[in-house]
């Protein structure tokens, strides 16, 4: 069988953690699909640059605290993890204030990106 | 063409299931091949057979598995199922509970992945 | 790139991401509480114009229907689900959830 090209998969994240369950299941999504070999990129926009936020502490909620697996992004192959510079200035955020690396990247950066991908998956 | 479609929010709450099937629908009129339907998130309770519907509006699970009769694979994803207690002995007809992985798999065969949720 | 917006602009921002980040002439269609949008005479109506000047700017007519809005901002088109796939034959949609 001919070998097709890897797909260009990108998960557009734009919900807060904990308040729905839209990011932990669209982190198990990416975690899975970094098991095939595609080229995988996350990004992070609006209200889900809070789900990389350090210092979340959800024990008195009795809900799972995943912020830190969204370190293991790179090691699950997820090559391209942006956050966008406008939510992050809109929120009071740097990259000082995330649990992990990410490239910022501006709105016309994104609306590149977006535009090469072959599917977009929203969370 | 091939389209795969993601349905992520549970029947009669949102549009999204309705707006989805007749996506469907219109799709397969014009001949296009559908080459999966995957529930995700609520989107899971859009697969259980326990649905008890008032005759006067549509049923939706039924409407699905309707759909799965005529060929179209219904994928149900099993970490979101388990959560939502659809279980095999719930499950529609014509449809199956799946791994991810088959999501993934749409995203790869289908020439067009489109979301339908909230 | 085709934008999907299914959220009313006037209790949701996804409208205004969707703005922010579409490339100019990517299409964007709009469904369920999205075509609350294109209704003539909100306070929307401006800021559509302007957008309808670059994106053509789809709307789903069973959902206009189902709503009762029968009048939309000019130059915004009307489209069947026949439409709605035959948009997603051209391109490649993300749906701004």
């Amino acid at each position: 069988m001919e070998e097709q090209a890897p797909r260009k998969i990108m998960f557009v994240n734009r919900r807060a953690p904990h308040g729905s369950i839209y990011a932990y299941e669209g982190l198990e999504v990416i975690l899975i699909f970094g098991a095939y070999d595609q080229e995988i990129s996350a990004v992070f926009l609006d209200d889900a640059v809070f789900s990389l936020k350090k210092g979340q502490d959800t024990s008195e909620l009795g809900v799972k605290e995943f912020s830190a697996t969204f370190r293991a992004l790179e090691a699950y192959g997820v090559e391209n993890r942006y956050v966008e510079k406008e939510s992050m200035e809109q929120r009071g955020l740097t990259l000082d204030d995330l649990i992990m690396d990410v490239e910022v990247v501006d709105g016309a950066t994104l609306r590149k990106a977006m535009g090469e991908q072959d599917v977009l998956l929203p969370f | 063409m091939k389209f795969g479609i993601l349905v992520q929010e549970g029947p009669y709450n949102h549009e999204a299931s309705d707006s989805a099937y007749h996506f469907i629908q219109a799709a397969l009129a014009k001949g296009h091949e559908i080459t999966g339907v995957f529930f995700y998130n609520d989107g899971v309770t859009n697969t259980t057979k326990l649905m008890d519907i008032p005759a006067d509006d549509r049923h939706i699970s039924k409407r699905w598995s309707e759909l799965g009769a005529k060929g179209v694979e219904l994928i149900v994803c099993v970490a979101a199922a388990k959560r939502r207690g659809i279980s095999p002995d719930v499950l529609i007809d014509n449809a199956r509970i799946d791994g991810l992985g088959q999501l993934s798999e749409l995203c790869i065969e289908s020439d067009r992945l489109i979301t339908f949720g909230d | 790139m085709l934008h999907i917006v299914n959220k009313s602009p006037f209790s949701n921002g996804n409208m205004d991401t969707c703005l922010r980040i579409a490339q100019a002439a990517d299409p964007i269609l709009l469904i369920e509480d999205g075509v609350f949008a294109v209704k003539k005479g909100t306070s929307m109506e401006g800021r559509m114009k302007e957008t309808v000047g670059r994106h053509p700017v789809y709307a789903l007519q069973a959902d206009l229907k189902a709503r009762g809005i029968d009048q939309v901002v000019d130059g915004v088109k009307l489209c069947d689900y026949s439409g709605f796939v035959a948009l997603v034959e051209e391109h490649r949609p993300h749906s701004w959830l």
